[in-house]
């Protein structure tokens, strides 16, 4: 939305794209508060991490996340050794060896999250012709953001009255076009959560959003605190020039 | 000015040493300290050397980019995303300046050129000054969308195929042309090698250009918004006055560039960018960056084959390229004699009509070309043309302008808004 | 205007706009320098660079009197499991023999590893007698091909023109089998 309303000043006037190209575009994304969001937002690590088990045990199975590396997973405020402990759980492919062959050995926290299918063509097969797309950088990658993500889904339902429906896909009201390939990922209780927090449908949703909100963008927090202290420097410096502008140029009375 | 150099008072006998065999403290001291620049300047003229400090904040957060991007389709999109966003010290800082700093560019160097055409600083003697500006906006143009093709995302992918399309609509050679620009029968891999040699080269181009333009300038001076030629006692030393007045200018605009920079970085990316590149998959709507906008709606909106022997895709080419390259000929376009809007009462109302008729065009080429955004883009373009064509050469004829005054201590300017503090 | 006073007041007047000037200037240049920092810092080892700079090396399956070579931020590092023999040899050596004085305990954590940085501190080839066959110079240690430096079973420098020990990386044992370099 943001996004938006830039090119829109830039030109001139935000007008609607036409009528026939609106209605493929899917439902207005519900607009929640995120944690992140504004000048002094910032994550909430427990959402995150349970976001992580969210993606892990859900999303990773058909996604993958090809910039996530399990060091990176120290953004999210866990400690090296859940970290190394987390990676050790998966295999990962390594070599050559001396003897020319290649091997697998546990992953290390330098290792890539390991993607669910060797290749796009493997993901396709297995998932009906359709591509299950990377997950690392959605939030920035759609249209809307964090809210289109969450309610994506959470936005499953029956198609309306009368809509035809289509070979393997399901529908889905945020959707552009209304009917997804994806089946829907989530129910109440598909997984436990470690910290106890009930797994509503809602609650998984919110905290798998927030913790891809993370993954698009683990600078997000740096960059704000250092924006702060950019603006308040820049702002003194402002006034201060202000005044010494003032004064030079009163010579000229 | 350009006749005699003022000597800079030397505390070093070092520095005067070096001096005397390469003179080049010499000409910055004339060109940056003691330039007599008109007392009457306003804030306006501040955003030529906010352009030129963009121009140098780009270069060096650009050679620093290279440094950690990997020119190849099967890896740019990860070094950017992947490795410069993520793992490099600051990298994302870099990134995002560099990527903002491109609009931040624009925006400036079109304030820059709106202010030069309201004030008609591209009059005689400062023709050449003005063509050399027009020749650093094509360059900057062709920079910037280069550049846009680096990070080899989706939107990338698809504006490069797009634009360098526009050449095939060129009879006979178009399609040898095209696939000379591709080095290959698509964008790919070779394409995006070749963008990215110019888009390192075109900028050390660019400030060769600006150093001529800079040049130019200096030899009949600046304009002011009087317009008139003003004598030496209404000028004032460059430094400190006018830097003071640049670095508080400076700061200001750093307060826009770093909300943009730290709060809202990817206002002006595409979220299609952030897909990597994908030759199967066009975008369903395929929209430049926004500073080319007004030039994309010239493009769509010749919708017709023009006089039976112009097909409508090569009428689109040729409007668009026309309207960056009749300002070449401004100078002798607007044949008023007298420069500054503020003593023309009718060119000041064409002046505003032409800034409303860019940005309906903007708006224009934000939106599909259809209904009335084609038809605003064809009277936008018409007006477009109008303007520089028709009512510039016509208006020197037939506007009578105000009283001119001699100098800025005129009695003529008793009154008035822009006195100057006397 | 206020500036009137400034006028009427010259030398006050003067010396606040110098107090102005330098202020003005002096944070002009504090932001520049501080916004080349990134620009400067960016130069640093980046995170992935980082990630793999220490290397944990499984001591298991070393027998004794086994040497293995595993790479360390692009170098080589010796990791010996030295036989009873040659702890006694590295350990009995007069320190006043040495060119570079250092006694065994300084060099080893563990009497039984001896891990050191396979660079030898002449003009930095990669000494001989890792691996087996190859010549482990007269003090049963390395022996450097290039120009013949002699290295002992605690990796100290013997003979030739080499003038320091071998480097000891920062290792610590993490197990009894496990060892993180770096």
């Amino acid at each position: 939305m943001r996004r938006m309303l830039i090119v829109s000043l830039a030109a001139f006037a935000l007008a609607g794209t036409p009528g026939d190209t609106r209605a493929a575009e899917g439902a207005r994304p519900l607009d929640r508060d995120w944690p992140q969001e504004g000048i002094f937002g910032t994550f909430d690590r427990a959402a995150l991490q349970r976001g992580f088990q969210v993606f892990k045990e859900v999303c990773a199975a058909c996604h993958a996340a090809k910039y996530l590396r399990f060091r990176d997973l120290a953004g999210i405020g866990l400690d090296q050794q859940t970290i190394k402990a987390i990676a050790s759980e998966y295999t990962v492919l390594d070599g050559p060896d001396d003897s020319g062959e290649m091997f697998e050995r546990p992953a290390k926290p330098f290792d890539v999250f390991p993607s669910p299918f060797p290749n796009p063509q493997a993901a396709r097969a297995a998932n009906g012709g359709a591509l299950p797309v990377d997950l690392s950088l959605i939030v920035k990658a759609r249209e809307g953001g964090d809210d289109y993500i969450y309610s994506l889904l959470v936005g499953y339902s029956d198609p309306p009255e009368g809509e035809e429906g289509l070979e393997g896909a399901y529908y889905n009201r945020y959707f552009p076009g209304g009917w997804i390939a994806m089946p829907p990922p989530l129910s109440d209780d598909i997984i436990e959560y470690a910290d106890g927090t009930p797994a509503t449908v809602e609650q998984m949703a919110a905290d798998v959003t927030q913790f891809l909100a993370w993954l698009a963008e683990p600078e997000l927090e740096e960059r704000k605190q250092l924006g702060l202290k950019f603006m308040l420097f820049v702002l003194v410096m402002t006034g201060i020039f202000y005044a010494y502008k003032r004064r030079v140029w009163s010579r000229l009375h | 000015m350009s006749t005699e150099m003022q000597k800079p008072p030397f505390k070093s006998g070092v520095l005067r040493w070096i001096d005397e065999r390469l003179p080049v403290l010499t000409w910055a001291y004339n060109e940056l300290v003691v330039y007599p620049a008109p007392r009457n300047l306003n804030y306006w003229w501040n955003f030529g050397s906010l352009a030129g400090i963009m121009l140098v904040v780009q270069i060096m957060t650009g050679v620093i980019l290279v440094m950690f991007y990997t020119p190849h389709a099967d890896l740019a999109f990860d070094s950017v995303e992947g490795y410069i966003m993520r793992d490099v010290n600051w990298g994302w800082l870099l990134r995002y300046i560099h990527a903002n700093g491109a609009s931040m560019f624009f925006a400036l160097v079109y304030i820059h050129i709106f202010r030069g055409l309201y004030y008609g600083s591209y009059k005689k003697p400062r023709e050449l000054l003005w063509i050399l500006g027009v020749v650093i906006l094509l360059l900057m143009m062709a920079t910037a969308f280069m550049g846009y093709v680096l990070p080899w995302g989706n939107m990338s992918y698809w504006a490069a195929t797009v634009i360098t399309n526009l050449f095939s609509a060129i009879p006979l050679v178009g399609e040898p042309l095209v696939t000379w620009l591709w080095g290959g029968f698509t964008v790919d891999n070779p394409t995006l090698q070749r963008f990215f040699s110019l888009h390192y080269l075109l900028p050390f181009v660019i400030f060769a250009m600006v150093f001529l333009h800079l040049l130019a300038l200096h030899q009949f001076g600046s304009n002011n918004p009087l317009g008139i030629d003003l004598s030496k006692k209404d000028k004032i030393p460059f430094h400190p006055y006018y830097t003071v007045k640049d670095v508080f200018g400076f700061c200001v605009f750093l307060l826009v560039y770093g909300y943009f920079v730290f709060y809202a970085p990817t206002a002006f990316i595409s979220p299609t960018n952030f897909i990597p590149a994908d030759p199967l998959q066009t975008p369903t709507h395929i929209v430049p960056e926004w500073y080319f906008l007004p030039f994309y709606a010239i493009l769509r909106a010749i919708t017709f084959d023009f006089l039976w022997i112009v097909p409508a895709k090569l009428g689109g080419v040729i409007a668009m390229f026309a309207s960056i390259f009749v300002l070449f000929f401004l100078p002798w376009l607007d044949t008023s004699k007298v420069r500054s809007a503020r003593f023309r009462p009718i060119y000041k109302w064409f002046f505003w009509l032409l800034v409303i008729d860019v940005l309906v065009l903007g708006w224009a080429g934000a939106n599909p070309p259809e209904g009335w955004y084609l038809v605003a883009a064809q009277l936008g373009t018409l007006y477009y043309f109008l303007h520089f064509l028709v009512i510039l050469p016509m208006l020197g004829k037939i506007e009578r302008p105000l009283p001119l005054p001699t100098s800025l201590s005129d009695p003529v300017l008793r009154g008035t808004r822009s006195q100057p503090a006397s | 205007m206020a500036d009137s006073s400034v006028r009427h007041d010259e030398p006050a007047g003067g010396r606040r706009r110098d107090f102005l000037e330098l202020v003005a200037w002096s944070t002009f240049g504090v932001g520049t320098l501080a916004a080349i920092w990134p620009l400067i810092d960016s130069l640093n080892p980046s995170a992935a660079v980082l990630a793999v700079a220490s290397t944990e090396v499984d001591l298991e399956p070393i027998e004794v009197g086994q040497r293995i070579t595993v790479m360390w931020r692009g170098k080589p590092v010796f990791v010996s499991r030295r036989t009873e023999e040659e702890i006694q040899m590295a350990q009995s050596v007069p320190l006043e023999e040495l060119r570079d004085p250092e006694p065994d305990e300084a060099r080893v954590q563990n009497p039984e590893w001896l891990i050191v940085i396979g660079i030898c501190t002449h003009l930095g080839c990669v000494p001989l007698g890792n691996r087996a066959g190859e010549p482990r110079g007269q003090w049963a240690g390395w022996f450097c091909p290039c120009h013949g430096s002699h290295y002992d079973t605690a990796g100290r420098i013997r003979k030739g023109p080499a003038p320091r020990n071998l480097d000891l990386p920062p290792y610590r044992f993490v197990s009894d089998t496990q060892v993180l370099i770096g």
